[in-house]
């Protein structure tokens, strides 16, 4: 990875050992961070270089215009597409503009004019190499971007088969009548199996709600909005399911508090976490909404209740994709994993700052924290 | 009069459960569950079960093998009947069939997921011998 490999392709020997000698061994270092290490390979002719290129590894080739074999225009042809790989730099005595003309559309990167000084040789190279180093840093990012792409497809396979198997489960004892003939017997089969595609109807819809705020694309309309107002709205939505199970949810606000926000977004913010205080609260529990500014003009919504609660090692995986605590608490509640992560990259869309506090068996609560003035923040994902 | 055996089910899956105890309970066992590696470790008395169904994937990717070793530990008698999504899932394929793999594995028969009743019930009269 640290390695830089030029090649010298010049039938003049003094030529090749100067490269050499100002380039072979050299440390280059960028942006304090990064370094290269030069190794310098030689060739004398057009043949000899164009085997090393082919067999090699180089990253930088310093190619002399003419040779006795061939010019420099057909090694770069002979190279084929690895030539799109190299940095190639034309060392020349004469470069008329057809011949730099064209040997740029066939891919050359510089000139270095005949005679140079050992520091406009260090200069082009540096130059070159800075590219490569950039080019290099790219692929990885690349690569690592797919492979957590990859990561998250094969988990989301997963999710999605399980309710599948746990349904067809179900329809197969059915189908054999394990139970006999009376419906009756078999309506926990029915429960168990209307709620896993429940639950997958909720990772299906998380799941495009996580692709809409990650193509940026869709049209974000940041206005100023009285969260209160949208808050009231959130709780409204979530008190039926509240009722069922007498919890009581209760808001604490000033009568109007106004922030910058999309309101689809601003939406999903409060309903993922007000439903959620709810869905792991104990029957008859409470969930406290609070909303106010802090003195830093910060925008801040907390939401606590008196659920099921968490340990710390479990609070730690808890924005991660799919990371659902199962444990026996959790095994009747409906929830797709994504819920949080979604939250988490809300939240950071608008410059703030998620965080929980929770104890076993006491309760959880969830704090956002955003600037109120997202002005700033408004130039897209 | 033969005596109703006891199978011990261990599996993390609740729905698993549920399916797997309906099946065992149409064909006359009694069933006690467990739905992790520790509380199966709880439930070895009153009754002691006869024969006990481990998934392979609980906690940990290996948590089957392990609690099998336990399970062996104390119950050197009761056969195992490893289930597992594995092969489905990972294409990992292994199976206790060789001298070899029955050493490490200390199952003594092997189901892949999805399982079915007759499968069942006839893997467990084998190692009941009944």
């Amino acid at each position: 990875m640290n390695q830089l490999q030029v090649l010298v392709i010049d039938d003049e020997p003094g030529m090749r050992m100067g490269v050499e000698r100002t380039l072979d061994g050299q440390r280059l270092e960028f942006w304090g961070t990064d370094i290269l290490d030069v190794a310098v390979e030689t060739a004398g002719t057009g043949a000899e270089g164009v085997d090393k290129i082919l067999n090699g590894k180089i990253d930088i080739l310093f190619l002399d215009y003419k040779l006795p074999d061939m010019n420099g225009l057909e090694i770069i042809e002979k190279l084929g597409e690895r030539a799109k790989e190299l940095i190639i730099i034309m060392i020349t005595a004469y470069a008329s503009i057809e011949v730099a003309i064209e040997a740029t559309r066939k891919g050359a990167y510089d000139f270095l004019p005949k005679p140079f000084t050992p520091n406009e040789l260090r200069t082009v190279t540096r130059k070159a190499a800075e590219r490569i180093l950039l080019a290099r840093k790219n692929l990885q990012l690349a690569q690592e971007k797919k492979q957590v792409r990859f990561e998250f497809i094969r988990v989301l396979g997963h999710e999605l088969k399980a309710p599948l198997g746990a349904v067809e489960g179900y329809l197969d004892l059915m189908k054999t009548k394990t139970l006999g003939d009376n419906l009756d017997s078999y309506m926990q089969f029915i429960e168990r199996s209307s709620l896993r595609l429940q639950q997958m109807r909720k990772l299906i819809v998380d799941l495009l709600d996580m692709t809409k705020i990650e193509s940026g694309k869709r049209d974000r309309k940041l206005v100023p909005i009285n969260l209160r107002a949208a808050a009231e709205n959130a709780i409204e939505l979530a008190t039926p399911a509240a009722n069922a199970r007498k919890i009581s949810i209760s808001l604490e606000s000033p009568a109007e508090i106004m922030l910058m926000a999309d309101s689809g977004e601003l939406d999903m913010i409060l309903n993922n976490l007000i439903s959620n205080a709810v869905k792991y609260n104990r029957d008859e529990g409470q969930v406290f909404v609070r909303l106010l500014q802090s003195a830093e003009q910060n925008i801040v919504i907390q939401v606590a209740d008196t659920g099921i609660g968490m340990s710390a090692e479990e609070q730690q995986k808890l924005f991660k994709e799919f990371s659902r605590i199962k444990n026996a608490k959790t095994a009747n509640i409906l929830g797709s994993g994504l819920g949080l992560s979604i939250l988490k990259r809300l939240a950071e869309m608008y410059n703030g700052n998620i965080s929980v506090e929770s104890e076993p068996d006491k309760g959880t609560t969830f704090t956002l924290e955003i600037p109120a003035d997202q002005q700033q923040a408004e130039t897209p994902v | 009069m033969q005596q109703v055996k006891t199978v011990l089910l261990v599996d993390d899956d609740h729905d698993f459960r549920i399916q797997q105890r309906a099946m065992l309970e149409a064909l006359k066992y009694n069933v006690v569950e467990a739905e992790n590696a520790a509380a199966a470790l709880g439930k070895l008395e009153n009754p002691t079960p006869d024969i006990a169904i481990v998934d392979l994937m609980m906690e940990e990717h290996d948590t089957g093998f392990t609690l099998c070793h336990n399970l062996k530990k104390r119950l050197p008698n009761m056969p195992i009947i490893m289930v597992t999504g594995v092969a489905a899932e990972t294409g990992v394929a292994f199976n206790v069939k060789t001298r070899e793999e029955h050493r490490w594995i200390k199952a003594d028969a092997l189901l892949e997921k999805p399982v079915r009743a007759e499968q069942l019930q006839q893997e467990i009269k084998k190692l009941l011998k009944v």
